[in-house]
């Protein structure tokens, strides 16, 4: 199988795919990164730069055409390369978003992971609504022992971000975000967790604007915490 | 001819007109308590039916088919109307709309007409012109009384007034009506009941909209929930109709499928609590003149776009309204247009049709593409792809831009890893920017995500350069 980190994954959290790398490795796979791999395109396509999208499906389906499954961990990008790639006249390989790649591909809840800290987590509106993950992500992280799950109000709600929108509408894109951290400051929690970093960048944003002290922090890097070798923020 | 009155003439674009709204907090807390209680009645509404998803789709279905024999089914809807003693009239736009219309009142001397909530007659601006032409017309609907009387504009396809409350709906009634209310929902009932019962009984034309017009029988069926569009629809000597030649179905029997899908959606209902239907005219019994005035205003040019086409099925439920984050911030009106939200971003522009309109080109762009409409519409229109859709038709009949050719950039990046990592080396140098493994202020555009977003810190090595190092033996 191969990794697809998301440009956005790898230039900013590289930190979330060593997780992915780990922890996959862990569970018995054989992942590998082909270099050639760039961006899905999404910010071209959702932004109306269709003809440069165009070229960068075509691009991802060269590079991971000869992989059994492709894993990314992002909904948003697996969401692009699924349901929209075929739009732009690619046939995508079999691409996965993490938490259904680890419950549907692999048949696991249990990673065997451990991460004490009190957690609350967002479901992304890609993975929710374009793949349809639906509660594959609550279920692996209420089998991570030491975990303490706290449920977010209003959780279905979009955080604001939506790629170009967070600038062509700043305002209206931070109302929606002072919305969502009102929701997560209400949990209590210490960390807030989500499957997009692209999400977690803008509701982590706001977080860290405030001095909140609330970390964000990709599912991935949760589950491939263990015991032996725990998470630690890094800096 | 007159601008396209589906927008408000003078409208800012959206990012414009949602900065004001944004800081209207009396606004915001309306809006908020309003599509907050109606989502969870909705969702209650909707998870009733098991069969849900089969009515979406049959509702789908019978929209496409009517939108694909259109011709054909409103020639069948004009025999059957007339043979049933209504004439019917065709507008190409709002203006020769509007003349008709004015044409019929004055036939019949009328100075004044009641008028069903309707929202053909909204979109083509018809209040005003039939002022302009000495006829007053008076809204009968609570929420569209209240936008009459208040100078306003409506801000909800269902509930115009969603963004007002009790208490200024009271201070707009004691300064119009004259009248001392409380802010009672029963007393503002009854002083509206007053106030529109002798209209009702004076008036000789009543003017309505439709929700549905059925092609085989001729039948017009309006959906309300207070029985004043039932008395307008009875009471007066002569109805007209206006209405978009989509809002047709073939057969009678396809209204089962909408009667279902339309009051849970737009008011979670489980049935409507008045749905009058007429068929021409009855001698004896009720209007005795009936003008069905078919309004194109838009429509067969957007029928010319295939991914664009699908706004056309809309049964203009609101249901998109409820659940849009975006209209739950900005309101309605910051929409500029009489369909405001996640369908009138998609289908006020196609109306408007010319994206070179500032104002129009910016809807398009007032979603985060959240997906939340998609998934409640009962018409199953993918408003995000037709969002990204009409995006595409800006970004092209704007050129070249700033934006273009920064996303030109991006894309040649993107197009190699070479090139892509070098840009990653070089952007890591961010870092210098950087305090506390933050960055809380960009050069614009950045700008914009700084105003209220800090960054975090591009680390020194990416993933891949942990990879090549790690992983990949030389
Ligand atoms: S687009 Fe769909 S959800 Fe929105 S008003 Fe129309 S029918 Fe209802």
């Amino acid at each position: 199988m191969a990794l697809f980190a998301t440009c956005l994954t790898d230039t900013f959290f590289p930190s979330t795919a060593r997780a992915v790398v780990r922890l996959l490795e862990r569970l018995g796979c054989s992942v590998d990164f082909p270099l050639e791999q760039t961006c899905c395109g999404q910010m071209h396509f959702n932004t109306g730069y269709r003809d440069h999208a165009r070229p960068l499906a075509r691009k991802y389906t060269d590079v991971f055409m000869g992989y059994d499954h492709v894993v990314a961990p992002s909904g948003s990008c697996a969401g692009m390369v699924r349901e929209v790639h075929p739009t732009l006249g690619t046939s995508p390989p079999r691409t996965f978003e993490l938490a259904e790649f680890l419950v549907d591909v692999l048949g696991v809840t249990d990673v065997g992971a451990w991460f004490p800290h009190r957690v609350t987590y967002h479901p992304t509106c890609h993975s929710l609504r374009m793949l349809g993950v639906g509660d594959k992500p609550l279920a692996l992280l209420r089998a991570v022992k030491g975990l303490d799950l706290v449920e977010l109000p209003d959780a279905t709600h979009c955080c604001g971000f939506g790629g170009t929108f967070a600038v062509k509408n700043a305002e209206t894109s931070t109302a929606m975000l002072a919305d969502k951290m009102r929701c997560v400051l209400d949990t209590g929690a210490e960390v807030l967790s989500a499957g997009d970093n692209s999400c977690l960048m803008h509701i982590g944003g706001g977080l860290s604007r405030l001095r909140t002290g609330v970390r964000p922090v990709h599912l991935a890097e949760i589950l491939a915490s263990t015991e032996e070798d725990p998470w630690r923020a890094t800096p | 001819m007159a601008r396209n009155p589906v927008t408000w003439l003078g409208s800012p674009t959206f990012p414009k007109a949602a900065r004001v709204a944004l800081n209207d907090t009396q606004l915001r807390q309306n809006l908020r308590k309003a599509t907050g209680t109606i989502r969870g009645r909705r969702a209650a509404a909707v998870a009733e039916m098991d069969d849900w998803e089969q009515l979406r789709v049959a509702g789908e279905q019978v929209k496409d088919d009517v939108l694909a024999r259109l011709d054909t089914l409103l020639v069948q809807l004009e025999e059957s109307v007339t043979a049933r003693g209504g004439t019917v009239h065709w507008a190409r736009d709002a203006e020769e709309a509007n003349r008709i219309v004015l044409d019929l009142c004055r036939a019949e001397n009328a100075t004044e007409v009641v008028k069903v909530k309707s929202m053909a007659t909204a979109e083509i601006g018809l209040n005003e012109a039939l002022e302009a032409g000495g006829v007053h017309a008076v809204e009968t609907d609570l929420a569209e009384l209240i936008v009459q009387l208040g100078d306003d504009r409506p801000s909800h396809i269902l509930v115009p007034a969603i963004h007002r409350n009790r208490a200024e709906i009271r201070e707009i009634f004691q300064r119009r009506m004259g009248v001392e209310v409380s802010d009672e929902p029963a007393d503002l009932a009854e002083a509206a009941r007053t106030y529109l019962r002798e209209k009702f009984l004076t008036t000789k034309v009543a003017i309505s909209g439709a929700n549905f017009a059925v092609a085989d029988s001729g039948s017009i069926v309006v959906l309300e929930s207070e029985g004043n569009g039932r008395m307008c629809l009875t009471l007066p000597d002569t109805l007209i109709t206006v209405m978009g030649i989509e809002k047709l179905v073939p057969t009678w029997q396809d209204l089962e499928v909408f009667l279902q899908l339309l009051p849970r959606s737009s008011t979670a209902e489980r049935m409507n609590p008045y749905t009058s239907v007429w068929t021409g005219v009855t001698p004896g019994d009720g209007p005795q003149r009936f003008h069905l005035v078919l309004i194109d205003n838009g429509r067969t040019a957007t029928l010319q776009d295939s991914v664009g086409r699908q706004a056309l099925r809309c049964i203009r439920c609101s249901a998109c309204l409820n659940v849009c984050p975006v209209y739950e911030r900005t309101g309605g009106q910051s929409y500029g247009s009489v369909y405001p939200g996640p369908i009138g971003a998609i289908l006020t522009p196609q109306l408007v049709g010319d994206m070179h309109d500032p104002q129009a080109a910016s809807l398009p762009f007032a979603s985060s593409l959240c997906g939340a409409c998609f998934e409640v519409c009962p018409v199953r229109i993918d408003i995000p792809s037709v969002l990204t859709h009409l995006r595409a038709e800006v970004v092209e009949a704007k050129g070249r831009t700033a934006e273009s050719v920064a996303m030109a950039a991006a894309a040649w990046v993107f197009g190699s890893a070479s090139r892509y990592e070098k840009a990653q080396k070089a952007g890591a140098l961010a870092r210098f920017l950087a305090r506390d493994g933050r960055i809380t202020s960009l050069p614009w555009p950045g700008s914009k995500w700084t105003s209220s977003r800090d960054v975090p810190a591009p680390p020194a090595q990416s993933f891949r350069a942990w990879w090549k190092e790690n992983r990949c033996q030389k």
